[in-house]
């Protein structure tokens, strides 16, 4: 098993080199271009074998690969901000259409004004698109979580497009040293090629997306909700079978220090780095808290997350996200996770870090001790 | 002679949900025959998405993959690398309105012939967005009425064929329903092309957008051509030539009256004398345009 000195985009792009797909399709955006340039070396280099589709949008290169992978090929892409945006539509198309596609997802914040800094709002814009959706807070998690995602996607139970997202440069563009899975363990872990029937074929004509009335589309879409609560085992799996193959384990999410909490907080992404500075202070001066670090968030782990939040007084969402008018996505998701368990904690919903600012363990201790004068119970935090 | 070998195989099947005389399927027959049975088909947001018939049945004895509005082109870009990646043989075919290929499609469209991709991609026009109810495109000819431009279209037709082959794609071509040997021939030509994106552009009379009765719909194919308003060409390597009919139509005597053609559509009834001298000068010009062409490649 070798170790690389990589960032989190290059990580990605050694992810998809080691998944072997068979076309790639990418149009370049900030702070995605390094994922996409790497993969076309590889690809010109010979070491990976794939078509990479060169497109002119991305509302293209999602095209591109549904046109792909209705045929059988195992694919991939990459973007960001407006350009998942743009290519907003036809994701939804690939998730309706049921195609294994995998994606990478550099979460950066929303124009205007012009931003390339991280923040998560358009990872969230996917959550009821019915992507099976990933976060990762390094750019170790990254190359697993790229790979976990053809496990997923391909998984005949599932057949749902499969999703990364890591923060803008904190992660994209930060060398850490990442270990790449051991080949010939990987191939058992990754499905073989072609193990999922392709939907078009010349020798047995069908259709795909047509016209359908009412009773036929909601066929259709209960048929998609179930894929993606049996996603739930497929990931659990797939988790489970990554680990005994890298040694590195994964959950839907991690606990550290929950036990005998009475605060805990929630994250997703680079931020978590910070909050466990925050945390470890914490518990030096004797504070009861814990910090989840959410890795699935589509589909979401209700039930588990609420079980572990079960003990908590409080537990504070800390998302990058803007939000108007609203909790945020990961605030209300959790929010929802603590109703449906019964829990008694109550809910702070905090956005910080939006349009990249430097989020610091200062700035968590600080949000502890405006939680615990149980001030606003949903409040951005700006420095 | 030619129709005797025409194929007797039918792709298109009974059971579709066109409009009785519709040209696009008319078309659509003759070129599913034309290219057989290893044939994807990749159609955006148009009329075909409708006439394949409802989930989970579909009319169409190929493979047909269903895709959003703008994006059939990238679609068969993706599936064309795929199939040749995976190793499988076959045509991949777009189809697509001409709403979906000279407006919204059409940056796809171009990416994609830019690229070089093996795609034939076939537009068929009906001169207006007629799945949602004759809206004017930019496939609308001068003057034609529609629902948004009442009192008939300000703007003129793009010109998505010259467009194209500002490309340097090896072929375009036009064809009509009213010549379905000229279809077999160049659709035939067209997939035995392998190096990049074969364009071909379909008249496609549409009998309730442009207000005629659908037994109409070939003879009104047919005077489209004689009246010289559409003009059946190829440009193959840069290279345009007349094709079929239209070889003889140079000389003006040939060409009958436009008025001919508009007349029997209520789309142009509307027009005044003046309107109609207009519409004629500006296909005389179109003649004369293509005669200096004709006598540059000469040289």
């Amino acid at each position: 098993m070798s170790r690389l000195l990589l960032t989190g985009n290059y990580a990605a792009a050694y992810a998809v080199r080691d998944a072997e797909p068979d076309v790639v399709s990418a149009y370049p955006i900030t702070p995605q271009t390094p994922i996409i340039e790497k993969i076309a070396e590889f690809i010109e280099s010979g070491e990976l074998s794939a078509k990479f589709v060169r497109v002119e949008s991305e509302h293209s290169a999602m095209a591109a690969l549904i046109g792909a992978a209705s045929v059988g090929a195992r694919t991939y892409t990459a973007t960001s901000s407006q350009g998942l945006f743009y290519m907003y539509e036809v994701v939804w198309w690939a998730s309706g259409a049921r195609l294994p596609i995998v994606m990478g997802v550099v979460t950066r914040a929303l124009g205007p004004p012009w931003s390339i800094w991280t923040e998560h709002s358009d990872f969230y814009a996917l959550r009821d698109s019915g992507w099976n959706m990933f976060f990762a807070s390094s750019a170790q998690e990254v190359y697993d979580f790229t790979l976990i995602s053809y496990r997923v996607a391909e998984d005949s139970r599932v057949l749902l497009p499969t999703l990364v997202g890591w923060d803008a440069f904190e992660v994209s563009h930060t060398y850490e040293p990442v270990a790449l899975a051991d080949m010939d363990k990987l191939r058992s872990f990754l499905p073989p090629k072609g193990s999922w029937k392709p939907l078009l074929e010349a020798s047995e004509p069908g259709s795909l997306g047509n016209l359908a009335y009412p009773d036929e589309y909601i066929k259709v879409r209960l048929e998609m909700r179930r894929a993606s609560e049996r996603a739930k085992n497929a990931v659990e799996e797939a988790l489970r079978l990554y680990s005994s193959v890298t040694g590195r384990s994964y959950w839907f999410f991690d606990c550290i220090l929950c036990e005998d909490a009475d605060t805990v907080f929630v994250v997703q992404g680079s931020v978590f780095g910070e909050a466990l500075r925050a945390v470890e202070e914490l518990r030096s001066r004797g504070e009861k808290v814990g910090l989840v670090k959410l890795w699935v968030y589509r589909p979401f782990p209700f039930g588990e997350l609420g079980r572990a939040l079960e003990g908590a007084k409080r537990v504070v969402v800390l998302a990058r996200a803007s939000v108007f008018g609203s909790l945020s996505p990961l605030g209300a998701d959790v929010a929802s996770a603590l109703k449906l368990r019964e829990t008694q904690a109550k809910l702070f919903d905090v956005v910080l870090g939006v349009g990249g600012v430097d989020v610091k363990a200062e700035d968590i201790l600080g949000v502890y001790r405006k939680v615990l004068d149980d001030g606003e119970r949903s409040f951005w935090w700006v420095r | 002679m030619a129709h005797r070998v025409f194929p007797r195989e039918e792709y298109l099947l009974k059971g579709h949900a066109a409009c009785p005389g519709c040209g696009a399927t008319l078309l659509l027959r003759h070129v599913l025959k034309a290219l057989g049975p290893d044939t994807y088909l990749v159609i955006p947001a148009c009329c075909t998405s409708v006439i394949a018939g409802p989930h989970p049945r579909s009319a169409f004895k190929v493979p047909v993959l269903h895709i959003a509005f703008a994006a059939s082109a990238a679609a068969a870009s993706g599936m064309v690398e795929a199939l040749d990646r995976l190793g499988k043989p076959g045509n991949v075919v777009v189809w697509a309105g001409d709403g979906g290929t000279v407006d919204i499609g059409l940056q796809a469209l171009s990416g994609a012939a830019e690229r070089g991709h093996n795609i034939i991609y076939i537009c068929y026009d009906n001169e207006a967005y007629m799945n949602t109810g004759i809206q004017k495109s930019g496939s609308t000819p001068y003057k034609a009425w529609t629902t948004t431009t009442p009192l008939g279209n300000p703007g003129f037709k793009k010109d998505l064929p010259s467009i194209m082959a500002a490309h340097r794609i090896p072929y375009v071509a036009t064809i009509n329903p009213a010549y379905p040997n000229d279809i077999l021939y160049k659709l035939r030509k067209a997939s035995g092309i392998k190096g990049g994106l074969k364009y071909i552009h379909a008249f496609s009379p549409c009998p309730p957008g442009w207000r005629y009765d659908p037994s109409l719909t070939v003879k009104i194919a047919r005077l489209a051509v004689e009246t010289g308003i559409w003009v059946l060409y190829e440009v193959e390597d840069g290279r345009f030539s007349l094709t079929g009919p239209s070889r003889s139509l140079i000389k003006k005597e040939n060409r009958k009256p436009v008025s001919e053609y508009l007349r029997v559509q209520g789309r142009f009834s509307h027009l005044t004398q003046e309107d109609v001298d207009e519409i004629q000068r500006l296909v005389d010009e179109q003649w004369e345009r293509i005669e200096e062409l004709i006598s540059e490649e000469k040289k």
